[in-house]
């Protein structure tokens, strides 16, 4: 299957190049057609989550997707697509995914002369190079939201679900740990599903046995 | 610049990729571009259309007024100066400008010297006809590349003939051994280092994007599909009949370049496009030739 990157406008492409990099399938998610595919995760790239947004509901992808997400697809969102999946929106009543209860600020940290770099941990991962380009952050989480990166004491990435969002650019660093960790999501869920698989053919297999006898 | 913010201002223009960047000269016009899907404004007093039938000098525009239009929308915005100009772009950036255009749609301002662009926290685009003049206003700070086109004529010629140029170069800078980069380096007078990238990487160190002349979602797709990684729009928009709409198709347009079925959606019914004039014409007129601003000394 592989991992859907969803390529309306964006640093979709640098995504990719990661995946490449970690050995990982991909394909390009550019209208109602391609989401249609299976796939075992998808990626929303930074860009503009104004165009984006529009973009996809103006190809009829948005509730599709927002179903799938609901329905337990991963996501890793990154800066652009965290505000779209973000509930609320500060100071904006736009929604459009909306499936993390979240609260996002979008150009948080000010025009571009307040873009910036930095480096921290991410979950249980330490020294992780951050990109900040014109980057949101959260301002409000929900109960069953696990807080991954705070930066400057803003958080600057989270969890919800197998929904993970970051408001940095993984993708425009060498560190690839941050993709590998939404990898690894997706390599428990297919691990999960291929032995749910393996117990109902063995007990298929069994009952086959049983009525041979 | 640092490199650090160097780094940073590269990875902006890494996020408009994919997208269209259209010129707006009122706060209204720029939320109608916000609105059907512009990824970043240029906020300029006249677009260039009408700096053409104008005539005279045209500068910077008033910051009083690109300071409405960055209060009217959240995308970036970005504004011009002219060409050697680095006071116009001090200004800029002290109103917090996202991008600065250093523009031969303007009047050059000076006939030597680009600006020294690495002395800027600001991010600056500027336009190249081929890899020689893209390296060099790369080594003198640029972060994001455009074509020159021939802007407010409405045709596309001169912004595909730049593509083209540009790719057959880098092809070509791609191809040869290794010992010959230097010598390459060489003849198209840039620095060596970025020449070697180009060889290594068989792409610009920046983004390079489309501008001059598009004014259909057809020539939106055209360019994108000639390798540009997004797209200028300048007085294709707002000189023609509705513009929201065919901001709207042009956007879709970059998107699906690639889905001959949806630019045809896109685009029906957009109405009288910018009639423009063919590059012939304007050197039977009045002989301004905008692409060829910093020829000389490019």
């Amino acid at each position: 299957m592989g991992v859907g990157v969803l390529a309306l406008q964006g640093a979709f492409a640098e995504h990719e190049a990661v995946l490449d990099r970690l050995g990982a399938e991909w394909f390009e998610i550019r209208s109602s057609e391609d989401l249609k595919k299976d796939m075992d995760g998808i990626i929303l790239p930074g860009g503009e989550s104004t165009v984006q947004g529009k973009l996809l509901r103006d190809f009829g992808m948005l509730d599709e997707l927002k179903a799938k997400i609901n329905g337990g697809l991963p996501v890793l969102a990154t800066c652009a697509g965290m505000i779209l999946l973000a509930e609320r929106i500060e100071d904006d009543d736009t929604v459009h995914l909306g499936t993390m209860p979240v609260t996002v600020k979008r150009n948080a940290y000010g025009r571009q002369l307040g873009s910036f770099n930095a480096r921290g941990t991410f979950g249980d991962l330490e020294d992780v190079e951050m990109e900040f380009i014109r980057a949101p952050y959260f301002t409000n989480i929900g109960d069953d939201v696990q807080v991954l990166s705070i930066i400057d004491g803003n958080i600057v990435a989270a969890r919800y679900g197998n929904q993970v969002a970051t408001a940095f650019h993984p993708e425009l660093t060498a560190d690839t740990r941050v993709h590998q960790y939404f990898l690894d999501i997706l390599g428990r869920i297919a691990a999960k599903r291929c032995s749910k698989s393996v117990f109902q053919t063995i007990s298929l297999f069994s009952y086959r046995k049983l009525i041979k006898y | 610049m640092t490199q650090e913010r160097y780094g940073l201002n590269k990875e902006l223009a890494q996020m408009l990729k994919g997208g269209v960047i259209m010129d707006v000269t009122t706060p209204e016009q720029a939320a109608i571009a916000e609105d059907a899907g512009a990824c970043a404004v240029m906020a300029l007093e006249r677009i260039p259309a009408d700096i053409r039938s104008a005539g005279g000098v045209s500068r910077m525009s008033d910051p009083k007024m690109i300071k409405g239009i960055q209060d009217a929308v959240s995308i970036p915005v970005m504004a011009k100066v002219r060409i050697g100009h680095f006071v116009e772009a001090q200004i800029l950036e002290a109103i917090e400008i996202d991008y600065i255009d250093e523009s031969e749609v303007l009047s050059p301002a000076d006939d030597v010297y680009h600006i020294d662009k690495t002395q800027f926290k600001v991010p600056f685009v500027c336009g190249a006809r081929n890899l020689g003049e893209a390296l060099r206003r790369i080594a003198e700070g640029a972060s994001m590349i455009r074509t020159k086109g021939e802007p407010g004529t409405g045709d596309v010629v001169q912004a595909v003939s730049h593509m083209r140029s540009m790719n057959s170069d880098i092809a070509r800078l791609k191809a040869i051994r290794d010992d010959e980069v230097y010598e390459f380096a060489k003849s198209l007078a840039v620095p060596v280092d970025l020449a070697q990238y180009v060889h290594d990487n068989g792409r610009l160190p920046v983004v390079n994007f489309a501008a001059g002349g598009v004014a259909t979602p057809a020539d939106a797709a055209l360019m994108m599909q000639l390798g540009a990684e997004g797209v200028f729009v300048g007085s294709g928009i707002f000189r023609s009949g509705n513009p929201s709409k065919r901001a709207e198709a042009i956007v879709k347009a970059v998107t699906n370049y690639n889905n001959p079925r949806i630019l045809a959606e896109v685009s029906e019914d957009l109405g009288e496009a910018m009639v423009g004039i063919n590059k012939d014409e304007i050197d039977k007129l009045n002989n301004i030739r905008m692409a060829e601003r910093g020829q000389r000394w490019a």
